[in-house]
C-alpha cells in the first residue's frame, strides 16, 4: 500500500500467544535513563540488532516477571512520536502495529515538563501505560520535590518513582507491571483534550479521512498528525485518499499551516496543568553542579583544551596498554596458535599448510589483535557517552566541524579515526541525522590510522633521513586536508549541501554506570567479532590464495600478475608492479605491505629492506607509495563495519570508488610535482 | 501593554544570563517540530546560558539545557524586555 506498510513485521512473538507471556515496549525521550532500566531487566538476556530496512539499533530482551516471560523491546529514544527522526517512527509504527501488552515510559523527574510531551502523545495512542519517574535523586539535588501519587492521580495511569542507575524503584514497577498485566490495575489514562479552537478543524478533516483509513491508525490520531504536518502521514494520506478528497483535506490543512504550533502549545500547557500540583517545591535558582562544570567544559577555549586532554588521555592509554597487550596476542597467542597448526600439519601438503597457518589464522590473528585498542576506545567512547560529556565535545567542536556541513557530534568518531578506523565508522551511531551520519562513515577512512602510520614509519626514514618527521606531518596534513575537501564536496553532491540542524540536549552531568559501559563495551566488541570477523576471515584466505597460487610463489601468483596487468596505471604514480602488489596485499592489514615487500626482494632481515628499497625506488615514488597507502581504500575491517553501519553494499561501492580516485589522483598529483621539483 | 515595551530580535542576539520569551520562528517543518517538542513554544521563557556572539549557544527551556547552532538561534525570533538597553550589534 503505502510507506507506511512497507516495514517488514518485526521479529515474530516466539514466546507462543499471550496468556504466559507478554510483550512490553520501552519508550522515553534520550537521556532519560532509558537503556539502564532495558539492562536491569535484561542483563546479558538480550539481542542486539537493527531495526529492519533502518540503521537504527533495536535491543529486545527477556526476563521473567513472576512466572510470566516477559519480551521487553527497548524502543529508540524519541522527544516526540512525530515523523522527524527514524527513531520517532520506528517508535510509533512499533506501538501501533505491534501492538505491545503494555508500554512504560520512562520520564526523568528533572526534566518532568519536557518529559511528559511524549506522555502526552503515548497517551492519545490509546496504549496501556505506566510511568517510571527515574532520576528522583537527580531532581533531589536540583532542589525538586514532586508527589508521585499526585502525578498518578492526575494522568490516570500508575507513576512509579526509581533510580534506574542504583536499581531503586525498579521492584516496585514491576509489582506494579505486573498487577496491570494481570489485569488487577486498570489504568484510565486521560490524554490532553484538543482546544476547543481546532476542535472544529480537527473532526472536519476526520470526517473527510476515517472511510479510507487501514486498520491500526485511530483517525483522530492521523488527523492531529496532519494537522501537525507529520512528512509520513500526509504522505500515507495523500496516497489513500482520492484526489478530491485530498484537495479537500489540503485545503484546511493549507488555511492551519500553524496549527503545529498551536498542538505542541496545547500539550504544553496540559502538561502544565498535570505538574503544577504534583511538584511541590520548583528548581530554586541554585547554581548546579552542570552549569559550574559547563562553565569549563563549554568555555570556547578550556573547553577545547580540556577535550585535548581528555583525547591525550585516551592514546595514552592506547598506547600503554593497548599496543603491548595487541603485541602479545600477536606474538604469544597467534604465534602459538601458528606453531600448533604447523606442528600438526607437518604431514599435510604444503599448500594447506599454508592456507591454515598463514590465511585462516593470519585472519584470525588480525581480527583478535584489533581487540585491545578496540576495547579502549569503546570504553572510552562510551563512559564519555554515559557521564553526558559527550555532548560539551560536541558543542565546542561546531564551529570547526561547521566546514565540512557536519556538525559537533561528528568529531569524536572522526578522532577515534586516528587510533583505528574501525571504532570512528562504529561510533558514528551518536550522530542522530542520517545525512550527517552517512557523511561522517564516508569520510573517516581518511583519518591516518596507526597502521597506516606505522608503514609511513618504516619507509619515511629510509627515503627522507632526517627529514622524515616533516613528511609524516605533512602526510598527515595532506590527509586531513583530502578528509575536509572531500567532506565538503560529498556534502555537495550528494545532500546538496544542506547541513543538518544543531539541536541537542544538553544532558545533566551524572556519575557513570558501569553497569551499561560495560554492556555497551561487550556488545560492539561482539558485534565486531561476529560480523566483521566473519568478511575480514574469507577475504584474508582470498587474498593468500591469490599470492599463493597457482605455484606457491608470490612473484607468480595470480596477485602479480594482477600486479603487472594494471602496471601502467601504477606507473603514473611511479610505482612498478612489486609496489602495485604491496599495495593490493595492505588490503587485509595495512602493515602487510612492509612484509609484502619484504618478500618480493627477497630478503630475510629486515634491516636489509630499506637499503634495497633506498636503491630500487626515487624519494618521489616512495612519497608518492606513502601518499598513495594514506587515501588508498581502507582495510577489510573498515570496509566490513563500513557495509554494517551503512547497511548496503550502494555506500561500500561509493566510498571504495572514492577512495580509489582519491589515491590514484594524489598519488599521481604527487609524484608528478615531486619529480618537477627534483626529487 | 507589556508587549508594547518589549523588542523582537533573534535569539542569537541575546546576551548570555539574559532571559527572553519566545515569539516565533520559521525554520522549515522537521527543526519547527524538533524545536517544539523541544519546548520551545510561543511565550515560553528561555534563558540564555552561554552566548560568546561566535558559535553554537547554549539555553535553558523548561529546565532543559540545549545547544543550537548560530544559525538555528538566528531563526527563533524572541522578545527581550526594553529596560536592557545593552544591545548587541
Amino acid at each position: 500500500m503505502t510507506k507506511f506498510h512497507e516495514l517488514p513485521p518485526l521479529a515474530p512473538p516466539q514466546v507462543g500467544s499471550k496468556g504466559g507471556s507478554a510483550l512490553i515496549a520501552l519508550a522515553g525521550q534520550p537521556n532519560m535513563g532509558k537503556s539502564t532500566l532495558f539492562n536491569l531487566l535484561t542483563g546479558l538476556n538480550q539481542h542486539v540488532g537493527n531495526w529492519p530496512g533502518k540503521t537504527v539499533e533495536r535491543r529486545e530482551g527477556r526476563f521473567d516477571l513472576k512466572g510470566r516471560l516477559v519480551r521487553i523491546v527497548d524502543l529508540p529514544g524519541a522527544y516526540s512520536l512525530t515523523a522527524n527522526s527514524p527513531e520517532e517512527i520506528i517508535a510509533r509504527e512499533f506501538i501501533l502495529l505491534e501492538k505491545p501488552d503494555l508500554v512504560i515510559a520512562v520520564v526523568s523527574a528533572a526534566h518532568l515538563e519536557r518529559s511528559l510531551y511524549l506522555v502526552a502523545e503515548l497517551l492519545a495512542l490509546g496504549t496501556p501505560l505506566v510511568i517510571g519517574l527515574n532520576m528522583m535523586d537527580v531532581a533531589e539535588r536540583e532542589g525538586i520535590r514532586i508527589e508521585p501519587h499526585v502525578l498518578e492521580a492526575a494522568l490516570g495511569v500508575p507513576v512509579v518513582p526509581m533510580v534506574a542507575a542504583k536499581a531503586w524503584g525498579v521492584r516496585d514497577l514491576l509489582d506494579v507491571v505486573e498487577e496491570v498485566l494481570a489485569g488487577k490495575r486498570i489504568p484510565t489514562p486521560r490524554p490532553p483534550e484538543i482546544r476547543p479552537d481546532h476542535a472544529r478543524v480537527l473532526s472536519e478533516i476526520q470526517t473527510l479521512i476515517s472511510s479510507y483509513l487501514a486498520h491500526p491508525y485511530p483517525a483522530d490520531w492521523v488527523a492531529l498528525k496532519l494537522l501537525e504536518g507529520d512528512s509520513e502521514v500526509t504522505h500515507m494520506i495523500r496516497e489513500t485518499l482520492p484526489a478530491e478528497k485530498w484537495e479537500r483535506v489540503h485545503e484546511i490543512l493549507r488555511a492551519h499551516d500553524d496549527a503545529f504550533l498551536a498542538v505542541a502549545s496545547g500539550r504544553y500547557e496540559w502538561i502544565g496543568r498535570m505538574v503544577r500540583a504534583a511538584i511541590t517545591r520548583p528548581r530554586v535558582g541554585q547554581i548546579g553542579l552542570t552549569e559550574r562544570l559547563d562553565r569549563w567544559a563549554a568555555h570556547p577555549l578550556w573547553g577545547l583544551l580540556l577535550l585535548a586532554g581528555i583525547l591525550g588521555l585516551v592514546f595514552w592509554l592506547t598506547f600503554t596498554v593497548g599496543t603491548p597487550l595487541q603485541d602479545w596476542l600477536e606474538r604469544a597467542v597467534v604465534g602459538m596458535l601458528a606453531g600448533w597448526a604447523s606442528e600438526a600439519l607437518a604431514g599435510a601438503p604444503f599448500w594447506i599448510q599454508g592456507l591454515i597457518v598463514d590465511g585462516l589464522i593470519g585472519g584470525v590473528g588480525s581480527v583478535l589483535t584489533f581487540l585491545p585498542v578496540l576495547v579502549i576506545f569503546f570504553a572510552a567512547f562510551a563512559l564519555l557517552e554515559d557521564v553526558g560529556y559527550m555532548a560539551r565535545a560536541a558543542y565546542v567542536m561546531d564551529n570547526l566541524m561547521h566546514l565540512m556541513g557536519l556538525h559537533g557530534k561528528s568529531f569524536l568518531p572522526l578522532f577515534l579515526g586516528f587510533g583505528c578506523n574501525v571504532p570512528a565508522v562504529m561510533g558514528t551511531r551518536v550522530i542522530d541525522s542520517w545525512p550527517a551520519r552517512l557523511l561522517t562513515i564516508l569520510i573517516a577512512p581518511l583519518v591516518p590510522c596507526t597502521a597506516r602510520m606505522a608503514v609511513v614509519a618504516f619507509i619515511a626514514p629510509a627515503f627522507f633521513g632526517t627529514n622524515a618527521v616533516w613528511v609524516t606531518w605533512g602526510l598527515v596534513l595532506f590527509s586531513l586536508l583530502a578528509l575536509v575537501l572531500s567532506g565538503t564536496l560529498l556534502n555537495r553532491l550528494l545532500f546538496k549541501g544542506q547541513r543538518s540542524a544543531f539541536i541537542m540536549e544538553m544532558p545533566l552531568y551524572h556519575l557513570p554506570n558501569l553497569r551499561t559501559i560495560g554492556l555497551l563495551v561487550w556488545q560492539r566488541s561482539l558485534a565486531f567479532v561476529k560480523k566483521a570477523g566473519t568478511a575480514i576471515l574469507l577475504m584474508a584466505v582470498l587474498v593468500w590464495l591469490l599470492s599463493y597460487l597457482p605455484n606457491g610463489d608470490l612473484n607468480t601468483s595470480y596477485l602479480a600478475r594482477f600486479g603487472h596487468l594494471i602496471g601502467p596505471l601504477g606507473r603514473w604514480m611511479g610505482f612498478d608492479w612489486r609496489l602495485t602488489v604491496a599495495l593490493l596485499t595492505s588490503f587485509p592489514a595495512k602493515e602487510n605491505a612492509i612484509a609484502t615487500l619484504g618478500i618480493l626482494f627477497g630478503v630475510s632481515p629486515e634491516a636489509g629492506l630499506t637499503d634495497l628499497l633506498t636503491a630500487a625506488y626515487s624519494p618521489a615514488a616512495a612519497l608518492s607509495f606513502l601518499t598513495v597507502t594514506m587515501l588508498f581504500i581502507p582495510c577489510l575491517a573498515t570496509v566490513a563495519v563500513i557495509k554494517q553501519e551503512a547497511g548496503s553494499w550502494r555506500w561500500v561501492a561509493v566510498s571504495l570508488a572514492l577512495f580509489l580516485v582519491l589515491s590514484f589522483l594524489g598519488g599521481a598529483a604527487v609524484y608528478h610535482l615531486a619529480r618537477w621539483v627534483g626529487m | 501593554m507589556i508587549a508594547s515595551t518589549r523588542l523582537v530580535v533573534p535569539l542569537s542576539e541575546v546576551p548570555p544570563g539574559e532571559r527572553a520569551w519566545v515569539h516565533s520562528f520559521h525554520a522549515g517543518r522537521v527543526i519547527e517540530n524538533r524545536l517544539a517538542s523541544l519546548g520551545f513554544t510561543p511565550g515560553v521563557a528561555v534563558e540564555i546560558v552561554q552566548n560568546y556572539g561566535r558559535g553554537p549557544l547554549i539555553v535553558t527551556v523548561r529546565g532543559t539545557r540545549v545547544a543550537l547552532g548560530r544559525g538555528e538561534a538566528a531563526k527563533i525570533l524572541v522578545e527581550r524586555s526594553e529596560q536592557d538597553d545593552d544591545q548587541i550589534s
